[in-house]
């Protein structure tokens, strides 16, 4: 049997770095994803498996030390909270733009500003919209457990190093803090230098006599150039979107109406869907778990089955124009949320649900 | 089996290792568990909370506003907690600092004087133990061999030392809890 272990989300993300190889982690600590860090420095993982951790001076610091050590082709990774993400974004779009893989982590917390150390979803359009300059996409996952906390880090760098494109973890502050069971994978050996070069032709790993330079920029003054290097961009992007669309579906198959919700709130509507479905209410939850790509198709199905979808979302309503998009406004959809780094109960999503639809 | 429990108290009086070790005692027994703390400017003024649920089945949402059971372990947390006891749910609170006793009259109420019995066998730092014995005497979900094995993964090796006090506390809670209002 594997190991089981109680863990804080952000303590499973450490852990499941350590665990996957990754050989960089550069970072700085805001609440509420301080763990992130404080475990990784507790666990000494340079003894471990030689993987570097670096508290850097700053978020702009940590996201370009995150920039240097993918462009050689290294696993790397950063972790914030929306204030410090909101800063590492210049970084975000030059690695997009210069197409290389990484992960980076957002325990959100409510906003704007420095607003508040608890849970929030208010970062969705950052997320999933672009954040920084330029038409660009990150690959956004969003864990519901601590045990996807840790699942997501593997396949993070997975789709990070299959697309050469960063992915962004969304999680939130309620997911950070909480300890839930988490089944420990095995230990994977850092890659070596050989490894790399031949994982990553592209990287700067010393040029040699046998093939050309290796540049890594996000810079192109020739605007032909930099169109159709543009339309690679998109067409890979079109390509994630036919591939690596994940959810899950609680209940749909005979509801009558729909939940949409992901992370935490997801984790909330399932109670809801319990009680809802207790007075007679048919109901069920679509849990997008790639929030780009977007699970349009299937919502675009279950638009003709169901009477109206309530996206839940702790914000004032961001998700919800993706849906509204997905099933082409061809029934109801309405929003239900909380602001400020309230998480709804299970009751108030019902009642919300009640007063919207019936 | 579903428990869903809300332990809410001062910092500092093992509100949240109390859930830790509820959380591995069920890890042990093969069940489902989550543990969601107050992290935010509560906790930063004084009184620390945690939401702690154990089931068989897989768990929804970690966030309630209703419980089965409520363990209080200071006034502020009266305040706030015992309106939010499942109806025909229970209620366990050390009255010590306590200036205003529940007045639920739809739930079971339990008393057990978890600081004056730490304070009589001279360690304080076993209060919390104490009181998860309150608990275990009225709501059996673990085994006591669980509740050890918990307690064994919870501690650092270097306090293992003092799991046997730990276990006595746990004994001596089952025994001094007191029932104070019980639903027919």
């Amino acid at each position: 049997m594997k190991e089981l272990r109680l863990m804080k989300g952000n303590e499973a993300i450490a852990e499941a770095a350590i665990r996957a190889g990754v050989d960089g982690y550069f970072g700085y600590p805001i609440t509420p994803q301080s763990e992130v860090l404080e475990y990784l420095m507790m666990e000494r993982p340079e003894l471990r498996t030689g993987m570097v951790v670096l508290q850097a001076e700053s978020e702009v610091a940590a996201i370009n030390m995150v920039y240097g050590g993918a462009g050689a082709g290294k696993m790397v990774m950063t972790s914030s909270s929306s204030p410090g993400i909101s800063l590492k974004q210049e970084g975000i779009t030059y690695i997009a733009g210069a197409e290389l893989p990484c992960l980076i982590l957002n325990v959100v917390r409510g906003g704007p500003g420095l607003g508040t150390i608890q849970p929030a979803q208010s970062d969705y359009f950052q997320s999933v919209k672009g954040g920084g300059h330029g038409d660009y996409k990150l690959i956004v996952l969003a864990p519901a457990s601590v045990q996807e906390m840790y699942d997501f880090v593997e396949t993070s760098f997975d789709l990070a190093f299959k697309y050469r494109n960063p992915v962004l973890i969304l999680s939130d502050g309620a997911i950070g803090q909480m300890m839930e069971k988490v089944e420990i994978g095995d230990q994977k050996v850092r890659l070596t230098d050989e490894q790399v070069k031949e994982r990553c032709p592209w990287a700067t790993t010393g040029k040699t006599t046998k093939r050309e330079r290796n540049i890594i920029t996000s810079l192109d003054l020739d605007p032909n150039k930099q169109e159709k290097f543009n339309h690679k961009l998109q067409a890979k992007y079109k390509e994630i979107e036919k591939n690596e669309v994940r959810f899950e579906e609680i209940q749909t198959k005979d509801a009558e109406y729909l939940f949409v919700a992901y992370g935490t709130s997801a984790r909330i509507c399932q109670k809801s869907v319990q009680l809802a479905r207790a007075k007679g209410i048919k109901v069920g939850l679509l849990r997008p778990i790639t929030l780009f790509p977007f699970p349009a198709e299937r919502l675009l199905e279950l638009s003709k089955q169901v009477k109206g979808i309530l996206s839940v979302e702790m914000s004032a309503g961001q998700m919800i124009e993706d849906i509204k998009l997905s099933v082409h406004c061809n029934i109801p959809v309405e929003h239900f949320g909380r602001m400020g780094g309230i998480i709804p109960s299970p009751g108030e999503v019902v009642k919300a649900l009640e007063q919207k639809f019936l | 089996m579903t428990e869903e429990i809300i332990i809410a108290g001062f910092g500092g009086q093992g509100v949240l290792s109390m859930g830790k070790i509820m959380c591995y005692s069920g890890i042990v027994q093969g069940q489902e568990v989550t543990w969601m703390p107050s992290y935010g400017p509560e906790m930063r003024g004084g009184t620390a909370n945690v939401t702690v649920i154990i089931s068989d089945e897989r768990i929804s949402s970690p966030i309630i506003n209703e419980f089965d059971t409520a363990i209080i372990l200071n006034q502020q947390s009266m305040d706030k907690f015992e309106g939010m006891v499942k109806p025909g749910g229970t209620l366990i609170y050390d009255p010590n600092g306590i200036v205003r006793h529940p007045e639920r009259k739809d739930v079971n109420i339990y008393r057990v004087e978890a600081a004056a019995e730490a304070a009589k066998m001279d360690s304080t730092k076993t209060f919390n133990m104490i009181v998860l014995g309150g608990f275990l005497k009225i709501k059996p979900i673990f085994k006591m061999e669980n509740v050890i094995a918990g307690l064994k993964k919870s501690l650092p090796e270097r306090y293992h030392h003092l799991i046997p006090m730990n276990e006595k506390a746990v004994l001596r809670g089952s025994e001094i809890v007191t029932e104070a209002q019980i639903l027919n």
